[in-house]
């Protein structure tokens, strides 16, 4: 009787289970679909580049400066225009970032406007680049006088990293574990001992990620360079930071938009130069953080 | 290291630590009284001469002291006074204030923005709360003990030397470190390796390097967050047998969950309920005859 119960209840469901699965399947196709559309444009992208730009890569190339005949061009001055403002960034937007970082974090009261701050820097890592451009030309170039100099440039790209910065250092700071600061205390440590010797340490291996990161970002901007008046063609490489400059996606974007086909292999071996920048760059921040992650 | 090496790195540690120390049996018994018969057999409380006012000098006392988290008052009006060089445990429910209370006993709390008090909470007489006590010091002076064993990222030494330095000890910094180690019976699992991180050492090990943490720097109370509840049970009960020794020259105030914890280690049982506390005496009084039926109740599992 059990059983008859049992059969006649299964009348109430129509499970058709093979029609479900395939629903499933469907919906695993669409998002693997989608994931694909990117690696294939990003592949032909890299294949396209490595094509036009593999047989002009070499040490001249390197090592040249910009020329009006494309095989004696090479990115000499970009190269190391982008090395001097990424430097001087980093040294800007470092103790900056950190430092607001650390007051949020740690030492801000929880009030109203900590809250409108936090948010604001938050809605300042979203102002499209140009934005500072503008505001690196008003303030660095002309009203303190720095010029169309690499110490401008840096500074603006500084101010422009600066909201990354910070929100990676907040988020490095907030992932220590509670329990070490209150240990540090139950000991009798001071608020900055604390920081000083149990906080910052384990928040470093973060913190520099995200500084690298950040970094990796100021070293792709165009945008605000052009806007403070970086050259697009120099022939020489700045000697202090005070010196004019260009950076290597303006380099790419003058030899893109010239007409002759050489300049345009020029350009592709540049972004191949840009490309490999990048990665190292974001390679050295995985490493970095698991080397030290591996140390605590 | 991988973190699959480190675990197993951790287990063999665990069974190098056990086979050693011919008071490991005792522990365990401890423990099968506890879940076998009755809490205390009737033959340890006769002639117990324990007794909490008459035979013991205050070290901790409160006042009719209140707590706050923002506007919600989580201890409601408790005075109590903490025996120097006895245990005392804070039973009770979650949520019963505990560990508020413990926190507010080393002005732990003041690190919560939104916690503040009302009342007096005075050590050796003198009211920590007052504007000239500094908390950093008084912190020095009432160590802690937390439910997880939190050693820092650094080595077995440095762990133990931290308080030391930031303190500015002038003594022989390696001989006070030895010493610490030695209070918490730790020196000899860790004397050949001081310079190997914290992190690799098991469980119970950790919590005892905690607590040598806090004897270094020469406190004169210790305040334990349920500090075995995270541990197993041998490793329990070489806790609970290190506080027997430590309560000779500290006083011990111990958070519990765990009931037969303590009957088997403190000398003094408050029992508290929803940020009151409900009763307050000799623990084998309050766990054998107590005053009130919520006390009672809740020692015989009837809640919480």
């Amino acid at each position: 009787m059990a059983t008859s119960e049992a059969v006649a209840s299964s009348a109430h469901f129509d499970p058709q289970p093979n029609k479900r699965r395939l629903r499933g399947q469907i919906f695993l196709w669409s998002c693997f679909a989608a994931t694909s559309v990117g690696v294939v444009l990003l592949a032909i992208l890299l294949v396209d580049i490595m094509r036009q730009g593999m047989g002009r890569l070499s040490l001249e190339f390197l090592g040249n400066y910009p020329s009006r005949f494309p095989e004696r061009a090479g990115i000499r001055s970009a190269l190391f225009g982008t090395m001097w403002v990424v430097a001087f960034t980093g040294l800007f937007s470092f103790p900056l970032g950190v430092g607001t970082a650390i007051y949020l974090e740690e030492y801000a009261p929880r009030n109203w406007l900590t809250r409108v701050i936090e948010t604001n820097i938050a809605n300042l890592a979203g102002v499209p680049s140009i934005v500072y451009g503008v505001l690196g030309l008003a303030v660095f170039v002309r009203a303190m006088s720095m010029g169309r100099s690499v110490l401008a440039g840096a500074a603006t790209l500084a101010l422009l990293i600066l909201p990354i910065v910070i929100i990676s250092s907040q988020e490095a700071i907030r992932a220590v574990p509670p329990s070490i600061r209150e240990a540090g205390f139950g000991v009798g440590a001071t608020k900055w001992q604390a920081l000083q010797h149990l906080v910052l340490p384990i928040a470093f291996p973060g913190i520099l990620t995200g500084m690298i990161l950040a970094l990796s970002r100021a070293i792709g901007e165009t945008a605000p360079l052009i806007m403070i008046g970086a050259l697009t063609f120099i022939a020489f490489t700045p000697n202090t930071p005070l010196d004019e400059f260009t950076v290597l996606p303006i380099q790419i974007f003058n030899w893109a938009a010239r007409p002759q086909a050489g300049f345009h292999e020029l350009a592709a071996a540049g972004i191949i130069v840009l490309l490999v920048a990048l990665l190292s760059m974001n390679a050295a921040a995985i490493i970095l953080r698991n080397r030290l992650r591996k140390e605590v | 290291m991988s973190q699959a090496d480190s675990a197993a790195e951790t287990r063999d540690m665990k069974d190098t630590e056990s086979p050693e120390g011919d008071k490991q049996p005792i522990a365990i018994q401890q423990l099968d009284l506890g879940s076998t018969g009755p809490i205390l057999s009737e033959e340890q409380l006769v002639g117990d001469p324990r007794n909490i006012m008459v035979h013991a000098e205050p070290v901790i006392e409160t006042r009719d002291l209140n707590i706050y988290y923002a506007q919600a008052k989580t201890i409601h009006g408790i005075s109590l006074t903490v025996p120097r060089e006895r245990i005392t445990a804070l039973i009770g429910p979650s949520g019963s204030g505990k560990s508020t209370l413990l926190r507010a006993f080393n002005r732990m709390n003041d690190v919560i923005p939104i916690a503040w008090n009302e009342g007096q909470v005075l050590f050796d007489g003198e009211d920590l709360y007052a504007a000239e006590v500094d908390p950093v010091e008084v912190r020095r002076r009432i160590g802690m003990v937390f439910q997880k064993p939190n050693p820092f990222p650094k080595s077995i030494f440095d762990n133990v030397a931290f308080g030391l330095r930031i303190n500015r000890y002038k003594g022989n910094l390696a001989d006070r470190v030895e010493e610490a180690l030695r209070g918490a019976a730790l020196w000899d699992e860790v004397k050949d390796r001081l310079k190997d991180n914290a992190y690799g050492l098991s469980g119970g090990q950790q919590q005892r390097l905690c607590i040598a943490r806090a004897l270094a720097v020469e406190p004169d109370v210790i305040l334990m967050d349920e500090p075995a509840s995270a541990l197993d049970p041998i490793a329990t009960g070489r806790i609970e047998e290190l506080m027997q020794e430590l309560k000779q020259n500290y006083t011990i105030i111990i958070v519990t969950h765990n009931m037969q914890q303590a009957a088997r280690v403190a000398d003094y049982t408050a029992f508290m309920n929803l940020g009151r506390l409900i009763e307050y005496g000799d623990t084998h009084k309050i766990f054998t005859g107590p005053d009130d039926e919520r006390t009672e109740a809740y020692i015989t599992g009837r809640f919480g």
